[in-house]
């Protein structure tokens, strides 16, 4: 029972997981950047939630109606105005500016709100569990997490099958030369994949912020983990990041049950047997996204 | 009529020729240091050589051979605790102590290689992230070491260098300008030969490249030994100065990486003369803003963005290439005697 | 006044020239054809008018009465020029219906709907929800026209549409021709099939290493003055 327990907590967890990772597969299915400065955006998504919230005194919950369309926002402009200028066939420049990003980025949240630790308070929510028959008790926060996990995907999903938008990014994805003589214009989809792709990340930044203490450091470790979902669930598919995240979350509830500080080490360990046995991930999709 | 006429190649250009005097000027300067400077900037050579000497092998990976590494801090970490072993656990002496880590730490990049080279571009850059990080937390996680309070170099070490300090930083600080020297005129002559100029054939087409027999995989492979051949050697010198290291120090991404990348992004990828610059320019931005704490970082990466985006090949591109200088001659140029005019250059 | 007019047309892919003064007129409701061997430039020249390459001189080219030459693709695809592209190119990921409806997203309106390029070819509709890729190269070709169709263009630039297919393929494909010209759009054609493009258009031009070596209409050109232009020889 134990072993159950300790499964599907990390399985939920991976719900969260594949949030992080979301954005990364929908910036690199649309535009193939890798954006170094990834997890610093969700760090920073959690860090607006705090100035939100101590300002406008609200939950953390509903400080996502602000945090969201402004991480749509800064991710557009981002694009728009600095990454767009770093596509070519040179993949060093993309990298390169992202990790000089992730830098400034990292160091800024530094100055602003110092090196301290934090975390977004949502008390009735964080120890709720519901309890299902004699042994098996599933805490609300992680289940909620994985249900807008779910969630999120299914409406990208839909994005992307059912609308113009979707159709044209899986369309840029594909061939940007022949998408741009039907109309598609290059620069506004990819500043358009960006700006979703951050608004995915400022939820998981938020729901991150609430479950664990944060600083401005933490950044690069979600970008790692982000990107072992993407290489384990497989490259291009947004239901195989929820496979991935819950087969990461479940590798390092595994690794914290044998000793709680081998939690991440089982999880880079998974990701690397993956990547010798399987460099397409598991559920690979031939092109596109 | 298709009498090809007999041409040489030649390599030294008018401005190389002074660069070298000029280079040449600095090696007396940099070896008889010790006799006109203090202890402090003895430290701080030592430390601008390392930089120096990772710069270089990280600007061959990733300027030449296309390997855009994230990764190094795995070797640099490995070439700490290597040497660490090998003297406090098998009573190994410090100078063979520190060919075995070199020997092993190349050793073990074997395998890592065949792992990270099944992905590519962006994607190997974080999967060679991820390999350091393990690294990082197995040392952490390993008791012989410490674990995460980290260990120290035995003072039986210590003295088995020199009994006298004086004479055992001025072993090191040797070794060091050997280590940052040595790896400018390692990647100098490897681009000479006809391994760089199947490097450089490599780096402007894989495709062209592949099909006139050179083997990528391999040259890429023997790029990948060499750079962590050397951060492995600088491993083994950093805890031989200071003596104690920690996993996050000797597996830290910001120093061994982070810094290394921006060193040659400033001063230029895909040169050899843009490390060393780049390596300079670090130094002086680190006085510089020294007291400013974030705002050092900011300045840096906001720098790097920059210099990728206006000047993709860095201050020595900005100086050096608009006007075809070239300190150190490493293109090649075909030159027909009968009307002396270049006719083709060839890699770079 | 014609439809698309080139003056001396000069483009080529950066140090590589390959169109050398190109000068063609179209008129509204034409089928032009454009032959030429391998190399020529028809495809430099497609690519070019439909935005994907810069001219050198963006006044060299006229869309109606404008100058497009400095004009995005997505820009002059709204003004009414639609491309087949050179190899099909279809949308690998997306199904038969999501790569008509990219056709539409330019939002032109006219007689071009899903349902009207499904009575063209009614194969399509057959297939509409299987993956672009699995389609046969004929059906890959009626897929990349019925696409370009629902831009709803006034022109419509077609490249090579005969290439890699068979005979009979081909023939169901210039079948529709006519449809697509009733509905009043005029046509570009490039083959390098030359009797194909002699029985389909009003006028021919001759491409050979960039320059126009024969116009005329088909029915006053000989074998031998075609020969001539197209090799050179």
């Amino acid at each position: 029972m134990y072993w159950i327990n300790t499964i599907i907590q990390g399985a939920l967890v991976g719900g969260l997981y594949a949030l992080f990772a979301t954005g990364l597969s929908l910036m690199f299915g649309v535009m193939r950047i890798i954006n170094i400065a990834h997890g610093d955006f969700i760090v920073m998504s959690a860090y607006l939630a705090v100035v939100v919230v101590g300002l406008l005194g609200v939950d953390p919950l509903v400080s996502l109606a602000v945090v969201v369309p402004v991480m749509f926002g800064i991710g557009y402009a981002l694009q728009r105005g600095l990454l767009n200028f770093t596509l070519g066939d040179d993949i060093l420049r993309p990298l390169l500016v992202t990790f000089g990003l992730s830098v400034v980025i990292q160091n800024g949240l530094l100055e602003l709100f110092s090196a301290d630790s934090r975390r977004l308070q949502l008390p009735w929510l964080e120890t709720a569990s519901v309890r299902i028959g004699d042994q098996l008790a599933i805490g609300l926060m992680p289940a909620t997490v994985f249900v807008v996990a779910v969630v999120v995907i299914a409406a990208l999903e839909l994005l992307l099958y059912w609308t113009d938008l979707g159709r044209a990014f899986r369309a840029t994805a594909d061939d940007s030369d022949t998408a741009r003589l039907y109309g598609v214009n290059n620069r506004y989809i990819y500043a358009m994949a960006t700006a979703i792709a951050l608004s995915v990340m400022s939820i998981a930044g938020v729901l991150f912020g609430i479950r664990t203490i944060f600083d401005p450091t933490i950044g690069p470790a979600r970008l790692l983990y982000a990107f072992e979902v993407v290489i384990i669930g497989g490259l291009g598919s947004l239901w195989g990041t929820l496979v991935g995240g819950v087969i990461l979350g479940v590798a390092q509830a595994l690794g914290a049950a044998f000793d709680p500080s081998w939690d991440t080490l089982a999880g880079h360990l998974v990701f690397l047997f993956v990547l010798l046995v399987r460099p397409h991930g598991l559920i690979p999709k031939t092109v596109g996204l | 009529m298709s009498d090809i006429p007999s041409y040489r190649i030649e390599r030294s250009t008018g401005t190389s020729r002074l660069g070298f005097a000029i280079l040449l000027v600095a090696l007396v300067a940099l070896l008889s240091l010790p006799g006109w400077a203090g202890r402090a900037e003895m430290r701080l050579l030592i430390e601008i050589s390392y930089y120096l000497a990772l710069a270089q092998v990280w600007n061959l990976l990733a300027g030449y051979a296309g390997l855009v590494s994230v990764g190094q801090q795995a070797y640099v970490g490995l070439g700490c605790y290597v040497f660490l072993a090998a003297t406090a656990f098998l009573n190994v002496p410090p100078l063979p102590a520190l060919l075995l880590t070199g020997f092993a730490v190349t050793m073990i990049a074997v395998p890592v290689a065949f792992v990270a080279f099944r992905l590519r571009g962006a994607h190997f850059a974080i999967g060679t992230w991820v390999i350091a990080e393990v690294l990082r937390l197995i040392f952490t996680l390993i008791r012989p070491f410490g674990q995460g309070t980290g260990m120290s170099l035995p003072i039986s070490v210590v003295r088995a260098i020199s009994e006298n300090r004086t004479a055992r930083e001025l072993i090191l600080y040797y070794f060091s300008v050997g280590l940052g020297v040595g790896s400018v005129v390692l990647v100098f002559f490897w681009l000479r030969s006809r391994q760089g100029l199947a490097l450089a054939a490599v780096r402007d087409s894989e495709a062209a490249a592949g099909s006139i027999g050179i083997n990528q995989q391999r040259t890429k492979l023997a790029v990948y030994l060499i750079a962590a051949l050397i951060a492995g050697l600088v491993g083994a010198l950093v805890i031989l100065e200071k003596l104690r290291i920690t996993p996050a120090a000797a597996f830290s991404v910001t120093d061994w990486s982070a810094d290394v990348i921006f060193i040659v992004v400033i001063g230029g990828i895909g040169s050899i003369e843009g490390p060393i610059i780049g390596t300079l320019v670090f130094f002086v931005l680190r006085a510089l803003l020294a007291d400013y704490g974030a705002w050092y970082l900011i300045t840096l990466g906001t720098i790097a963005i920059v210099v990728m985006l206006k000047a993709p090949r860095g201050l020595w591109g900005l100086i050096g290439e608009g006007h075809n200088v070239h300190l150190f001659p490493v293109q090649r140029r075909v030159r027909f005697d009968a009307n002396r005019q270049p006719i083709r250059a060839l890699g770079k | 006044m014609s439809l698309l007019r080139t003056n001396d047309l000069i483009a080529g892919y950066g140090d590589f020239q390959a169109l050398f003064g190109i000068s063609l007129s179209i008129d509204e409701g034409e089928a032009v054809a454009i032959i030429g061997s391998n190399g020529a430039g028809k495809t430099t020249l497609l690519r070019t008018v439909s935005g994907l390459l810069r001219p050198r001189n963006p006044t060299d080219i006229e869309f109606d009465g404008s100058a497009i030459g400095s004009l995005e693709p997505e820009q002059i695809v709204a003004r009414g020029i639609a491309m087949v592209p050179e190899g099909r190119r279809p949308f690998p990921s997306l199904n038969v219906e999501d790569n008509l409806r990219m056709g539409g997203y330019c939002r032109r309106t006219g007689p071009w709907t899903l349902q009207r390029v499904y009575r063209l070819f009614p194969m399509l509709a057959e297939r509409r929800f299987a993956q672009s890729q699995t389609l046969s190269g004929g059906q890959q070709q009626m897929l990349a026209i019925g696409r370009a169709l629902m831009t709803n263009p006034r022109l419509l630039l077609c490249d090579e549409l005969s290439l890699g297919l068979a005979p009979i393929v081909i023939r169901d494909i210039y079948a529709a021709m006519p449809d697509i010209r009733a509905e009043g759009t005029t046509v570009l054609i490039v083959e390098q099939d030359i009797n194909r493009a002699l029985e389909t258009s009003n006028r021919v031009y001759c491409v050979q290493k960039g320059k126009i070596t024969l116009e005329g209409r088909p029915g006053d050109l000989t074998r031998e003055q075609i020969k001539l232009a197209y090799f050179g020889i």
